[in-house]
């Protein structure tokens, strides 16, 4: 039995664990990083989101985003909430008043992706949702069945929007954009409750979706919508054509004929 | 005998200043009547609706033939309703509005005058009318056999009484099912439609989840009465915002509330909520309920608030009622306080 041959440890050996101990962390740091600004913004992306975010939101959210009087603290919301507030004209907000409105785009979408890595880099939040879900490929029977149950209280059961209390409302839903459906759900704008993933899985939103989008292209099935606003458009149009209709002839078969 | 017996009973004309009967409007000679010209037009308008009802009856045959309603294929059903409802109306119109022309322009239109007869019969009629009355009073003898009038009386007033004994029995004992809900100690809360249960942690402030008892899903029978029963809105709301009553304190769990979703005015479904205000409207008569407050009523026709669901967390973390519902949900009712 041959004794064996005692390890020894080269000279150069050491060296060779140094650089392959800095190629591996140095190329997992470098892949880390591009991971982290691919999701959350580089840092010029998010210096530029920083000094919009002086310009145009501070004067109400304070100039670290922790709330001032007029607006609330923005630690947190994520970039989700950026990205619908402002890509759908409601932020910067015109008028103080029970809600905000839907108006014309005031930034580029470079600028909304800046603000939106901004915010989104002050603490983690929802982020703006991937691209795989925004489809409308889903299951628009379990995404309606899921709306039903979930959203058509305020919305209407076909996305038509209704009352709330005092001034406010929910807004209708037809030519809203897919992300910015999602990002309502999961960021809860104004008085909207949140629908977190443990909620509506990411899925199940894709299949909300899907139930809208089916429901803006495909229309109704009975007739003329009036709205979608049912009793109370269809009550009115019953009392102004149907019975007006029943008047004229009665007036016309008691007429003589002249 | 008195000026007013020579009126029709019931005629309370003020006779002093009766007014006087116009008579018949002067006779207008219609168009028709005066010119060949008009009388032919009238009769090509009237053959012209009744054509279009025989054009209707065709499209309504059309319409059905054309949009066969395909199954599966709601808007198929569309066309095929619209289009023969609109054939169907056209044809039964032509030739009603047809009818009317032709009675209004063509045919004979001479006024007449007809009286109509007084209301009151004759005196003899009357005197007639008395007399067998009184033969047959005399010949049953009713008034005169005390006895046999009053046990009929009585007999008659009994005989309904079955009918409201028996009317007042139908249909299923309602017991005390207005009172209890599938909530038991320890049933899981879970999200509808799935029957997933939920995790205290998944509530995140401002969430709300639309909740059914677990086992709901999977019930046999009364599945609908159940869950219109036991539905439930879960909402997590900043535990500094609560306004909690301190013996019902420990109904909630850091921050997480539950309540009946059943209207207290009349039951619908009550889940309009706002985030911010913690305002639950119902949407059919704009009960506003304060989710803060115990769901106080703060405005609108609902008499008391929505009831709390007691909840905790069990081992694994999931919320768990900690009982039933402790008063009725839903309407208020005659003895909901028995």
């Amino acid at each position: 039995m041959n004794p064996q041959k005692p390890m020894r440890r080269r000279p150069w050996a050491l060296g060779v664990v140094i650089f392959l101990g800095l190629i591996l962390s140095g190329g997992g740091y470098a892949a880390a990083t591009q991971t982290f600004e691919a999701e959350f913004g580089s840092p010029e992306q998010v210096e530029e989101g920083r000094k919009l975010f002086l310009a145009n939101c501070a004067s109400c959210h304070g100039t670290n985003g922790e709330g001032a009087i007029g607006g609330p603290s923005l630690i947190g919301v994520g970039a989700a909430s950026v990205d619908f507030q402002v890509g759908t004209g409601r932020m910067p907000g015109q008028a103080s008043g029970p809600q905000l409105y839907k108006k014309p785009v005031q930034f580029t979408e470079e600028q909304i992706a800046a603000m939106a890595a901004y915010v989104a880099s002050l603490a983690p939040g929802p982020a703006i949702p991937p691209e795989e879900y925004l489809r409308t490929d889903g299951d628009p029977t379990h995404g309606g069945e899921l709306f039903r149950i979930n959203c058509a209280m305020c919305h209407n059961a076909v996305g038509a929007g209704g009352a709330l209390t005092e001034g406010k409302f929910a807004p209708a839903l037809d030519g809203v954009t897919e992300k910015h459906i999602y990002e309502a759900m999961v960021t809860g704008p104004q008085n909207m409750p949140v629908f977190n993933d443990a909620n509506l899985t990411p899925e199940d939103k894709k299949d909300i979706i899907t139930y809208l989008k089916y429901v803006e292209e495909n229309g109704s099935v009975g007739g003329f919508e009036l709205g979608s606003i049912g009793p109370v458009a269809e009550g009115l149009f019953t009392w102004i054509f149907g019975l007006g209709f029943i008047i004229a002839i009665t007036v016309w078969l008691g007429a003589k004929a002249n | 005998m008195s000026e007013v017996q020579k009126y029709d009973s019931g005629s309370a004309t003020n006779i002093e200043r009766p007014i006087s009967d116009p008579g018949i409007e002067p006779h207008r000679v219609r168009m028709t009547d005066k010119s060949e010209k008009h009388a032919k037009t009238a009769e090509r308008q009237i053959s012209f609706m009744f054509l279009v009802s025989i054009v209707g009856a065709i499209i309504a045959v059309w319409g059905f033939v054309a949009f066969p309603i395909v199954g599966g294929d709601l808007s198929a059903t569309r066309n095929n309703a619209f289009w023969m409802g609109i054939g169907m109306a056209l044809s039964l119109l032509g030739i009603g509005f047809g009818a009317v022309h032709w009675a209004k322009t063509l045919m004979p239109d001479n006024e007449v005058s007809e009286s109509r007869h007084p209301a009151r019969s004759s005196d003899e009629a009357r005197a007639k009318a008395i007399e067998i009355v009184k033969l047959a009073d005399g010949e049953s003898g009713f008034t005169r056999r005390k006895l046999i009038r009053r046990t009929l009386y009585g007999a008659l007033a009994f005989f309904p009484i079955p009918a409201v004994v028996i009317f007042g029995d139908l249909g299923p004992q309602v017991g005390d099912t207005l009172k209890h809900t599938m909530w038991r100690a320890g049933t899981r809360l879970t999200k509808d439609p799935t029957g997933i249960p939920i995790k205290a942690s998944e509530v995140t402030i401002g969430s709300v989840f639309h909740v059914i008892p677990e086992g709901l899903k999977d019930l046999e029978e009364h599945k609908l009465e159940e869950k219109a029963k036991a539905a439930v809105l879960l909402v997590r709301v900043n535990p500094g915002e609560l306004k909690e009553d301190p013996e019902k304190a420990n109904w909630s769990y850091d921050g997480i509330v539950a309540y009946s979703k059943i209207c207290t005015h009349v039951g619908c479904p009550v889940a309009l909520y706002e985030q911010h205000t913690h305002h639950l409207l119902c949407p059919c008569h704009q009960s506003t309920f304060d989710l803060a407050d115990h769901c106080k009523v703060v405005f609108g026709p609902a008499a008391r608030p929505l009831p709390q669901l007691p909840i905790a967390v069990d081992d694994e973390g999931y919320l768990v009622a900690q009982s039933d519902f402790l008063e009725p949900i839903g309407p208020s009712f005659w003895d909901i306080r028995k």
